[in-house]
Protein backbone atom coordinates (compact mmCIF):
# COMPACT_ATOMS: atom_id res chain seq x y z
CA UNK A 1 0.00 0.00 0.00
CA UNK A 2 1.03 3.65 -0.76
CA UNK A 3 1.97 5.56 2.25
CA UNK A 4 2.06 9.66 2.36
CA UNK A 5 3.81 11.72 4.82
CA UNK A 6 1.19 14.13 4.67
CA UNK A 7 0.52 17.19 7.15
CA UNK A 8 -3.38 18.19 6.90
CA UNK A 9 -3.03 21.94 5.59
CA UNK A 10 -0.09 21.71 2.91
CA UNK A 11 -0.83 22.36 0.02
CA UNK A 12 1.89 20.39 -1.06
CA UNK A 13 0.42 17.23 0.69
CA UNK A 14 -3.27 18.28 -0.40
CA UNK A 15 -1.90 17.81 -4.23
CA UNK A 16 -0.76 14.27 -4.01
CA UNK A 17 -4.13 13.04 -2.27
CA UNK A 18 -5.99 14.85 -4.77
CA UNK A 19 -4.65 13.41 -7.45
CA UNK A 20 -4.62 9.67 -5.59
CA UNK A 21 -8.05 10.04 -5.20
CA UNK A 22 -9.15 11.46 -8.57
CA UNK A 23 -7.12 7.78 -9.59
CA UNK A 24 -9.21 5.97 -7.14
CA UNK A 25 -5.56 4.61 -5.75
CA UNK A 26 -5.76 3.50 -2.49
CA UNK A 27 -3.45 5.06 -0.20
CA UNK A 28 -2.63 5.57 4.02
CA UNK A 29 -1.89 8.66 5.34
CA UNK A 30 1.45 9.11 7.97
CA UNK A 31 0.43 12.29 9.71
CA UNK A 32 3.62 14.69 10.88
CA UNK A 33 3.44 17.13 12.73
CA UNK A 34 4.26 19.84 10.10
CA UNK A 35 3.34 22.51 12.47
CA UNK A 36 3.52 23.13 15.61
CA UNK A 37 5.67 20.44 15.85
CA UNK A 38 8.12 20.69 13.13
CA UNK A 39 8.66 17.21 13.06
CA UNK A 40 9.66 17.67 9.52
CA UNK A 41 12.76 18.65 11.01
CA UNK A 42 13.73 16.12 13.20
CA UNK A 43 16.50 13.84 12.81
CA UNK A 44 14.03 10.83 13.10
CA UNK A 45 11.87 12.23 9.83
CA UNK A 46 15.41 13.02 7.99
CA UNK A 47 16.07 9.72 7.78
CA UNK A 48 13.07 9.55 5.90
CA UNK A 49 13.38 12.96 4.05
CA UNK A 50 17.11 14.33 4.27
CA UNK A 51 15.97 17.66 3.11
CA UNK A 52 13.35 17.87 5.67
CA UNK A 53 10.28 18.04 3.99
CA UNK A 54 6.64 17.09 3.53
CA UNK A 55 4.96 15.36 1.29
CA UNK A 56 7.21 12.28 1.20
CA UNK A 57 5.62 9.37 -0.97
CA UNK A 58 6.72 5.61 -0.06
CA UNK A 59 5.48 3.40 -2.97
CA UNK A 60 6.05 -0.49 -1.68
CA UNK A 61 9.71 0.85 -1.09
CA UNK A 62 9.92 3.52 -3.56
CA UNK A 63 10.58 6.81 -1.49
CA UNK A 64 9.98 10.03 -3.51
CA UNK A 65 9.42 13.80 -2.25
CA UNK A 66 8.82 16.63 -4.10
CA UNK A 67 4.70 17.10 -4.32
CA UNK A 68 5.27 17.64 -8.26
CA UNK A 69 7.62 14.68 -8.62
CA UNK A 70 5.19 12.63 -6.89
CA UNK A 71 2.24 13.83 -9.51
CA UNK A 72 4.84 12.68 -12.36
CA UNK A 73 5.29 9.33 -10.28
CA UNK A 74 1.41 8.62 -9.44
CA UNK A 75 0.12 9.59 -12.82
CA UNK A 76 2.53 7.62 -14.77
CA UNK A 77 2.29 4.83 -12.86
CA UNK A 78 -1.18 4.70 -11.96
CA UNK A 79 -3.17 6.58 -14.46
CA UNK A 80 -4.03 3.54 -17.58
CA UNK A 81 -5.46 5.99 -19.58
CA UNK A 82 -2.27 8.17 -19.89
CA UNK A 83 -4.25 10.99 -20.03
CA UNK A 84 -3.40 13.09 -16.63
CA UNK A 85 0.76 13.22 -17.63
CA UNK A 86 0.13 13.00 -21.36
CA UNK A 87 3.54 10.95 -21.89
CA UNK A 88 2.09 9.83 -25.74
CA UNK A 89 1.86 13.62 -27.01
CA UNK A 90 5.43 15.18 -26.82
CA UNK A 91 3.50 18.38 -27.73
CA UNK A 92 1.30 17.73 -25.14
CA UNK A 93 3.83 16.94 -22.29
CA UNK A 94 5.75 19.95 -23.11
CA UNK A 95 3.00 21.78 -22.29
CA UNK A 96 2.27 20.20 -18.85
CA UNK A 97 5.89 20.44 -17.82
CA UNK A 98 5.95 24.14 -18.55
CA UNK A 99 2.36 24.60 -16.53
CA UNK A 100 4.07 22.37 -13.72
CA UNK A 101 7.01 24.93 -13.42
CA UNK A 102 4.42 27.53 -13.67
CA UNK A 103 2.82 25.95 -10.40
CA UNK A 104 6.45 26.39 -8.76
CA UNK A 105 5.86 29.92 -9.04
CA UNK A 106 2.30 30.02 -7.65
CA UNK A 107 3.22 28.15 -4.91
CA UNK A 108 6.21 30.28 -4.00
CA UNK A 109 3.51 33.23 -4.15
CA UNK A 110 0.22 32.79 -3.32
CA UNK A 111 1.00 29.99 -1.27
CA UNK A 112 4.17 31.74 0.50
CA UNK A 113 1.55 34.23 1.23
CA UNK A 114 -0.90 32.11 3.21
CA UNK A 115 1.96 30.72 4.97
CA UNK A 116 2.74 34.43 6.19
CA UNK A 117 -0.81 35.38 7.35
CA UNK A 118 -1.64 31.75 8.93
CA UNK A 119 1.55 30.53 10.28
CA UNK A 120 3.98 33.64 10.37
CA UNK A 121 6.02 32.85 7.68
CA UNK A 122 8.97 35.35 7.46
CA UNK A 123 8.76 36.63 3.87
CA UNK A 124 7.97 39.82 2.34
CA UNK A 125 4.04 39.77 2.04
CA UNK A 126 3.78 42.76 -0.39
CA UNK A 127 6.02 41.20 -2.89
CA UNK A 128 4.60 37.77 -2.73
CA UNK A 129 1.34 38.85 -2.83
CA UNK A 130 2.24 40.99 -6.27
CA UNK A 131 4.31 38.36 -7.63
CA UNK A 132 0.58 35.95 -7.08
CA UNK A 133 -1.31 38.90 -8.89
CA UNK A 134 1.29 38.82 -11.81
CA UNK A 135 1.16 34.98 -12.56
CA UNK A 136 -2.90 34.91 -11.67
CA UNK A 137 -3.53 37.72 -14.15
CA UNK A 138 -1.77 35.80 -16.57
CA UNK A 139 -3.56 32.40 -15.88
CA UNK A 140 -6.89 34.12 -15.85
CA UNK A 141 -6.39 35.78 -19.21
CA UNK A 142 -5.17 32.00 -20.73
CA UNK A 143 -8.15 30.47 -19.05
CA UNK A 144 -10.39 33.17 -20.53
CA UNK A 145 -9.02 32.12 -24.08
CA UNK A 146 -9.12 28.32 -23.73
CA UNK A 147 -12.88 28.79 -22.30
CA UNK A 148 -13.20 30.80 -25.88
CA UNK A 149 -11.83 27.70 -27.30
CA UNK A 150 -14.41 25.34 -25.60
CA UNK A 151 -11.74 24.05 -23.52
CA UNK A 152 -11.76 23.35 -19.88
CA UNK A 153 -8.15 22.84 -18.68
CA UNK A 154 -4.70 24.22 -18.20
CA UNK A 155 -2.85 22.18 -21.00
CA UNK A 156 -4.25 21.72 -24.79
CA UNK A 157 -6.99 18.83 -24.49
CA UNK A 158 -9.54 17.41 -23.11
CA UNK A 159 -8.73 16.17 -20.33
CA UNK A 160 -7.17 17.80 -17.08
CA UNK A 161 -3.68 16.94 -16.63
CA UNK A 162 -1.54 17.11 -13.54
CA UNK A 163 -0.65 20.73 -13.82
CA UNK A 164 -4.03 21.57 -12.91
CA UNK A 165 -3.36 19.80 -9.76
CA UNK A 166 -0.61 21.31 -9.06
CA UNK A 167 -1.94 24.81 -9.37
CA UNK A 168 -5.89 24.37 -7.57
CA UNK A 169 -4.82 24.61 -4.12
CA UNK A 170 -2.66 27.74 -4.67
CA UNK A 171 -5.57 29.64 -6.13
CA UNK A 172 -8.31 27.92 -4.06
CA UNK A 173 -6.41 28.99 -0.85
CA UNK A 174 -5.19 32.23 -2.40
CA UNK A 175 -7.41 34.27 -0.68
CA UNK A 176 -6.22 32.47 2.87
CA UNK A 177 -2.90 34.72 1.92
CA UNK A 178 -4.78 37.83 1.32
CA UNK A 179 -4.74 37.49 -2.17
CA UNK A 180 -8.48 37.97 -3.72
CA UNK A 181 -9.69 35.95 -6.38
CA UNK A 182 -12.46 38.37 -7.31
CA UNK A 183 -10.73 40.03 -10.45
CA UNK A 184 -10.09 36.63 -11.84
CA UNK A 185 -13.17 34.96 -13.00
CA UNK A 186 -12.03 32.43 -15.17
CA UNK A 187 -9.77 31.49 -12.48
CA UNK A 188 -12.83 30.96 -10.18
CA UNK A 189 -14.18 29.11 -12.93
CA UNK A 190 -11.91 26.60 -13.60
CA UNK A 191 -11.53 25.76 -10.09
CA UNK A 192 -15.03 25.08 -9.89
CA UNK A 193 -14.88 22.52 -13.04
CA UNK A 194 -12.05 20.64 -11.05
CA UNK A 195 -14.18 20.46 -8.32
CA UNK A 196 -16.68 18.74 -10.14
CA UNK A 197 -14.48 16.19 -11.15
CA UNK A 198 -15.71 12.75 -10.11
CA UNK A 199 -13.96 11.62 -6.32
CA UNK A 200 -12.61 14.90 -6.14
CA UNK A 201 -11.62 15.47 -1.89
CA UNK A 202 -11.54 18.04 0.01
CA UNK A 203 -8.74 19.95 2.02
CA UNK A 204 -9.23 22.27 4.70
CA UNK A 205 -10.18 25.60 3.48
CA UNK A 206 -11.24 24.52 0.14
CA UNK A 207 -14.94 23.59 -0.05
CA UNK A 208 -16.61 21.32 -2.53
CA UNK A 209 -18.68 23.20 -5.68
CA UNK A 210 -21.97 22.62 -6.03
CA UNK A 211 -22.74 20.01 -8.97
CA UNK A 212 -23.72 22.71 -11.53
CA UNK A 213 -25.66 22.54 -14.74
CA UNK B 1 -21.31 28.44 -2.25
CA UNK B 2 -19.18 31.09 -0.50
CA UNK B 3 -17.22 33.27 -2.39
CA UNK B 4 -14.49 35.69 -1.45
CA UNK B 5 -15.97 38.96 -0.31
CA UNK B 6 -12.97 40.53 1.66
CA UNK B 7 -13.90 44.41 1.55
CA UNK B 8 -9.51 45.31 1.86
CA UNK B 9 -6.16 43.36 2.15
CA UNK B 10 -5.14 42.19 5.18
CA UNK B 11 -2.24 44.48 6.06
CA UNK B 12 0.32 44.23 8.41
CA UNK B 13 0.26 47.26 10.28
CA UNK B 14 -2.94 48.71 12.40
CA UNK B 15 -3.94 51.84 14.14
CA UNK B 16 -2.93 51.29 17.75
CA UNK B 17 -5.72 50.58 20.29
CA UNK B 18 -7.38 53.47 22.75
CA UNK B 19 -9.99 51.18 24.20
CA UNK B 20 -9.47 50.55 28.12
CA UNK B 21 -11.60 47.46 28.05
CA UNK B 22 -8.95 45.81 25.02
CA UNK B 23 -6.08 47.40 26.83
CA UNK B 24 -7.04 46.39 30.46
CA UNK B 25 -6.67 42.63 29.38
CA UNK B 26 -4.47 39.87 29.67
CA UNK B 27 -3.49 38.48 25.86
CA UNK B 28 -1.91 35.52 24.49
CA UNK B 29 1.15 36.26 21.87
CA UNK B 30 2.22 32.80 21.05
CA UNK B 31 2.82 29.28 22.91
CA UNK B 32 5.89 28.83 24.72
CA UNK B 33 6.59 25.55 22.83
CA UNK B 34 7.32 27.36 19.87
CA UNK B 35 9.52 29.82 21.28
CA UNK B 36 13.23 29.24 20.87
CA UNK B 37 15.22 30.27 24.01
CA UNK B 38 17.06 33.45 23.94
CA UNK B 39 15.92 34.84 20.72
CA UNK B 40 13.67 37.88 19.28
CA UNK B 41 10.13 37.05 18.18
CA UNK B 42 7.87 39.72 16.49
CA UNK B 43 4.38 40.51 16.82
CA UNK B 44 1.62 43.12 17.15
CA UNK B 45 -0.86 43.25 19.83
CA UNK B 46 -4.02 45.66 19.30
CA UNK B 47 -1.92 47.29 16.39
CA UNK B 48 1.31 47.76 18.51
CA UNK B 49 4.52 46.43 17.60
CA UNK B 50 6.21 44.22 20.11
CA UNK B 51 9.16 42.40 20.60
CA UNK B 52 9.09 39.11 22.80
CA UNK B 53 10.90 35.70 23.82
CA UNK B 54 11.78 33.60 26.44
CA UNK B 55 15.00 33.93 27.67
CA UNK B 56 17.97 31.41 28.46
CA UNK B 57 16.62 31.24 32.43
CA UNK B 58 12.82 30.04 30.83
CA UNK B 59 11.61 33.68 31.98
CA UNK B 60 9.49 36.02 29.48
CA UNK B 61 9.70 39.31 27.63
CA UNK B 62 7.68 41.68 26.43
CA UNK B 63 8.58 44.98 25.30
CA UNK B 64 7.07 47.41 22.56
CA UNK B 65 9.22 47.84 19.55
CA UNK B 66 8.84 51.49 19.42
CA UNK B 67 11.40 51.58 22.89
CA UNK B 68 13.50 49.07 21.55
CA UNK B 69 13.33 47.75 17.91
CA UNK B 70 15.29 44.72 17.37
CA UNK B 71 15.19 42.60 13.88
CA UNK B 72 13.49 39.10 14.70
CA UNK B 73 15.55 36.49 15.10
CA UNK B 74 18.31 39.27 17.21
CA UNK B 75 19.59 37.87 20.83
CA UNK B 76 16.83 38.68 23.26
CA UNK B 77 18.13 42.06 24.89
CA UNK B 78 18.06 40.73 29.21
CA UNK B 79 16.09 44.13 30.26
CA UNK B 80 14.60 45.86 27.69
CA UNK B 81 13.09 49.01 28.26
CA UNK B 82 9.83 49.66 28.73
CA UNK B 83 9.11 45.96 29.86
CA UNK B 84 5.58 44.81 29.82
CA UNK B 85 3.77 42.45 32.57
CA UNK B 86 4.09 38.72 31.15
CA UNK B 87 2.65 35.20 32.22
CA UNK B 88 3.17 32.42 31.39
CA UNK B 89 -0.27 30.19 31.57
CA UNK B 90 -1.86 27.38 29.87
CA UNK B 91 1.82 26.89 27.43
CA UNK B 92 0.75 30.49 26.38
CA UNK B 93 2.91 33.45 26.67
CA UNK B 94 0.46 36.34 28.03
CA UNK B 95 1.25 40.23 28.42
CA UNK B 96 -0.80 43.22 28.33
CA UNK B 97 -0.89 46.86 27.48
CA UNK B 98 -2.87 48.28 30.50
CA UNK B 99 -3.77 47.37 34.32
CA UNK B 100 -5.73 43.86 33.87
CA UNK B 101 -7.21 41.58 36.48
CA UNK B 102 -6.33 38.07 36.86
CA UNK B 103 -6.42 35.89 33.96
CA UNK B 104 -9.29 33.49 34.21
CA UNK B 105 -8.29 30.09 35.80
CA UNK B 106 -8.89 26.65 33.94
CA UNK B 107 -8.28 23.86 36.80
CA UNK B 108 -8.70 20.99 34.94
CA UNK B 109 -5.13 22.01 33.24
CA UNK B 110 -3.73 20.91 36.37
CA UNK B 111 -5.05 17.53 36.57
CA UNK B 112 -1.58 14.89 36.02
CA UNK B 113 -3.44 12.91 33.55
CA UNK B 114 -4.46 15.59 31.09
CA UNK B 115 -2.81 16.10 27.85
CA UNK B 116 -2.03 19.98 27.71
CA UNK B 117 -1.20 20.90 24.43
CA UNK B 118 -1.07 23.81 22.29
CA UNK B 119 -2.59 22.90 19.12
CA UNK B 120 -1.66 25.66 17.14
CA UNK B 121 -1.69 29.40 16.28
CA UNK B 122 -2.96 30.26 13.19
CA UNK B 123 -4.04 34.11 11.27
CA UNK B 124 -7.35 34.74 10.71
CA UNK B 125 -8.20 38.17 8.77
CA UNK B 126 -11.00 38.88 11.04
CA UNK B 127 -12.13 40.39 14.45
CA UNK B 128 -11.93 38.56 17.70
CA UNK B 129 -15.62 38.42 18.63
CA UNK B 130 -16.20 37.14 15.46
CA UNK B 131 -13.56 34.09 15.90
CA UNK B 132 -15.17 34.05 19.51
CA UNK B 133 -18.99 34.25 18.44
CA UNK B 134 -17.83 31.18 15.80
CA UNK B 135 -16.57 29.15 18.26
CA UNK B 136 -19.95 29.34 20.38
CA UNK B 137 -22.01 28.32 17.39
CA UNK B 138 -23.57 24.90 16.75
CA UNK B 139 -25.55 25.57 13.83
CA UNK B 140 -22.72 25.45 11.50
CA UNK B 141 -21.30 22.06 12.29
CA UNK B 142 -23.10 19.91 9.80
CA UNK B 143 -22.53 22.14 7.33
CA UNK B 144 -19.08 23.00 7.52
CA UNK B 145 -17.99 20.69 9.37
CA UNK B 146 -19.72 17.55 7.61
CA UNK B 147 -19.05 14.31 8.65
CA UNK B 148 -17.01 15.23 11.80
CA UNK B 149 -18.87 17.48 14.09
CA UNK B 150 -22.42 16.82 12.49
CA UNK B 151 -24.42 15.36 9.31
CA UNK B 152 -26.73 16.51 7.43
CA UNK B 153 -30.14 16.00 8.15
CA UNK B 154 -29.45 16.48 11.73
CA UNK B 155 -29.29 20.03 12.05
CA UNK B 156 -31.57 21.16 14.63
CA UNK B 157 -29.85 22.81 17.81
CA UNK B 158 -31.93 22.00 20.62
CA UNK B 159 -32.76 24.53 23.25
CA UNK B 160 -29.53 25.36 25.84
CA UNK B 161 -29.76 27.93 28.78
CA UNK B 162 -27.66 30.73 28.43
CA UNK B 163 -26.21 32.55 32.07
CA UNK B 164 -23.84 35.69 33.34
CA UNK B 165 -22.25 34.07 36.42
CA UNK B 166 -19.95 35.37 38.29
CA UNK B 167 -19.12 38.28 34.64
CA UNK B 168 -18.90 35.11 32.66
CA UNK B 169 -20.93 34.27 29.62
CA UNK B 170 -21.54 30.51 30.45
CA UNK B 171 -23.91 27.95 27.73
CA UNK B 172 -24.66 24.88 29.29
CA UNK B 173 -27.31 21.98 28.18
CA UNK B 174 -25.96 21.99 24.40
CA UNK B 175 -26.02 18.84 23.04
CA UNK B 176 -25.52 17.67 19.29
CA UNK B 177 -24.91 14.49 17.25
CA UNK B 178 -21.40 14.18 16.28
CA UNK B 179 -20.00 11.47 13.75
CA UNK B 180 -16.68 11.82 14.95
CA UNK B 181 -16.80 14.37 18.33
CA UNK B 182 -13.13 13.93 19.01
CA UNK B 183 -9.77 12.16 17.48
CA UNK B 184 -10.34 9.15 19.92
CA UNK B 185 -14.00 8.44 18.93
CA UNK B 186 -15.21 4.95 17.58
CA UNK B 187 -18.53 5.82 16.69
CA UNK B 188 -21.15 8.55 16.61
CA UNK B 189 -22.15 10.13 19.53
CA UNK B 190 -24.67 12.25 21.26
CA UNK B 191 -22.33 14.76 22.58
CA UNK B 192 -22.69 17.18 25.30
CA UNK B 193 -21.52 21.11 25.56
CA UNK B 194 -20.80 23.47 27.49
CA UNK B 195 -19.27 26.70 26.32
CA UNK B 196 -17.71 29.35 28.81
CA UNK B 197 -16.64 33.10 27.72
CA UNK B 198 -14.73 34.64 30.85
CA UNK B 199 -12.37 37.18 28.46
CA UNK B 200 -13.62 39.40 25.53
CA UNK B 201 -11.46 37.49 23.43
CA UNK B 202 -11.65 34.12 24.60
CA UNK B 203 -13.42 30.94 24.83
CA UNK B 204 -13.13 27.80 26.62
CA UNK B 205 -15.66 24.81 25.45
CA UNK B 206 -16.01 21.77 27.59
CA UNK B 207 -17.71 18.58 25.83
CA UNK B 208 -18.14 14.85 26.27
CA UNK B 209 -15.22 12.84 26.61
CA UNK B 210 -14.81 9.24 24.39
CA UNK B 211 -12.73 8.16 27.15
CA UNK B 212 -14.10 8.68 30.25
CA UNK B 213 -17.76 9.54 30.74
CA UNK B 214 -17.30 11.22 33.88
CA UNK B 215 -15.56 14.11 32.62
CA UNK B 216 -15.05 16.76 29.83
CA UNK B 217 -12.43 17.69 27.53
CA UNK B 218 -11.23 20.81 27.71
CA UNK B 219 -10.76 23.18 23.96
CA UNK B 220 -9.43 27.32 24.79
CA UNK B 221 -9.45 29.20 22.02
CA UNK B 222 -7.01 32.44 22.98
CA UNK B 223 -7.37 35.18 20.17
CA UNK B 224 -4.70 37.52 20.08
CA UNK B 225 -6.24 41.21 18.27
CA UNK B 226 -3.34 42.24 16.29
CA UNK B 227 -5.52 44.74 14.74
CA UNK B 228 -9.33 44.72 14.72
CA UNK B 229 -9.41 42.94 11.34
CA UNK B 230 -6.08 40.63 12.07
CA UNK B 231 -5.95 37.92 14.70
CA UNK B 232 -3.91 35.00 15.40
CA UNK B 233 -5.97 32.09 17.05
CA UNK B 234 -4.22 30.43 19.47
CA UNK B 235 -5.86 27.17 20.28
CA UNK B 236 -5.53 24.66 24.13
CA UNK B 237 -6.60 21.52 24.17
CA UNK B 238 -6.96 19.79 27.62
CA UNK B 239 -7.97 16.64 27.19
CA UNK B 240 -8.17 13.08 28.75
CA UNK B 241 -6.93 10.93 25.85
CA UNK B 242 -4.55 7.74 26.36
CA UNK B 243 -4.48 6.82 22.71
CA UNK B 244 -4.12 9.33 20.59
CA UNK B 245 -0.70 10.58 19.31
CA UNK B 246 0.36 14.24 20.01
CA UNK B 247 0.23 14.30 16.10
CA UNK B 248 -3.20 12.76 15.39
CA UNK B 249 -5.05 15.00 18.53
CA UNK B 250 -3.02 18.36 16.64
CA UNK B 251 -4.21 16.96 13.03
CA UNK B 252 -7.74 16.62 14.25
CA UNK B 253 -8.37 20.10 15.82
CA UNK B 254 -6.34 21.83 12.95
CA UNK B 255 -8.63 20.22 10.48
CA UNK B 256 -11.74 21.37 12.29
CA UNK B 257 -10.06 24.70 12.46
CA UNK B 258 -8.78 25.07 8.77
CA UNK B 259 -12.71 24.16 7.85
CA UNK B 260 -13.91 27.48 9.65
CA UNK B 261 -11.06 29.80 8.78
CA UNK B 262 -12.65 30.53 5.30
CA UNK B 263 -15.94 30.59 6.51
CA UNK B 264 -14.82 33.77 9.18
CA UNK B 265 -13.12 35.42 6.65
CA UNK B 266 -15.85 35.57 4.20
CA UNK B 267 -18.26 37.54 7.35
CA UNK B 268 -18.76 40.93 6.57
CA UNK B 269 -18.39 42.98 8.57
CA UNK B 270 -15.72 41.29 9.97
CA UNK B 271 -16.09 43.58 13.07
CA UNK B 272 -18.74 42.22 15.19
CA UNK B 273 -21.66 44.56 15.18
CA UNK B 274 -23.24 45.32 19.21
CA UNK B 275 -26.40 46.49 17.86
CA UNK B 276 -29.26 43.80 18.19
CA UNK B 277 -30.83 44.42 14.96
CA UNK B 278 -27.60 44.99 12.90
CA UNK B 279 -27.89 40.97 12.02
CA UNK B 280 -30.80 38.55 12.63
CA UNK B 281 -30.15 35.92 15.14
CA UNK B 282 -32.95 32.62 15.40
CA UNK B 283 -32.93 30.77 18.38
CA UNK B 284 -29.90 28.75 18.22
CA UNK B 285 -28.06 31.73 18.24
CA UNK B 286 -28.71 32.35 22.11
CA UNK B 287 -25.39 31.95 23.17
CA UNK B 288 -23.97 34.82 20.33
CA UNK B 289 -26.96 37.28 21.62
CA UNK B 290 -25.76 37.21 25.11
CA UNK B 291 -22.23 37.51 24.17
CA UNK B 292 -22.46 40.41 22.45
CA UNK B 293 -25.18 41.89 25.35
CA UNK B 294 -21.91 41.22 27.27
CA UNK B 295 -19.77 43.11 25.23
CA UNK B 296 -21.61 46.07 25.38
CA UNK B 297 -21.90 46.25 28.82
CA UNK B 298 -18.66 46.06 29.34
CA UNK B 299 -18.26 49.11 26.67
CA UNK B 300 -15.83 47.24 24.57
CA UNK B 301 -15.36 49.19 21.24
CA UNK B 302 -12.33 47.45 19.79
CA UNK B 303 -13.17 44.57 16.95
CA UNK B 304 -17.08 45.80 17.48
CA UNK B 305 -18.96 47.99 15.73
CA UNK B 306 -20.70 49.49 19.06
CA UNK B 307 -24.53 50.01 18.92
CA UNK B 308 -25.22 53.63 17.96
CA UNK B 309 -26.68 54.86 21.10
CA UNK B 310 -24.11 53.12 23.24
CA UNK B 311 -26.88 50.40 24.75
CA UNK B 312 -27.23 46.97 24.39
Amino acid sequence: MIKLYDFELSVNCYKARLLMSLLDVAFELVPVDFYPGWEHKTEEFKRINPLGHIPVLDDDGFVLWDAHAILVYLATRYDTSRQWYPVDDPQLLGRTASWMLFAEGTTNTASAARLHVNLGYDFEIESVRAGAHRLFRYLDEHLWFTEREGRCWVCPGDHPTIADIALFPDVALAPEGGIDLLDYPALRRWCDRIKRLPRFVVMGGIFPASPGR
Amino acid sequence: MWSNSSTRPIVDSFERCTDPVALNQWHPLSAVAELRRGVTYQTLLLGEPLGYGIDDAGEPVVWPAKALHLPAGSPLPATPPAGLPTQVSYGYLWTTLGDPQPLFAIPEADEPDRRVLNAATIGIATSAPRAVENFLDMGHFPFVHAGVLGAEPHTEVVDYRVDVVDGEVWATGCRFPQPKAAPGSSASAMTDYTYRVPHPYCTILYKSCPFDESRRDVIGLFLQPMGEEAVRANMLLCVVDPISTDTEIRRFQLGIFSQDKPILENQVPRRLPLSPIAETPIRADKSAIAYRRWLSEMGLTYGVIPAADGAA
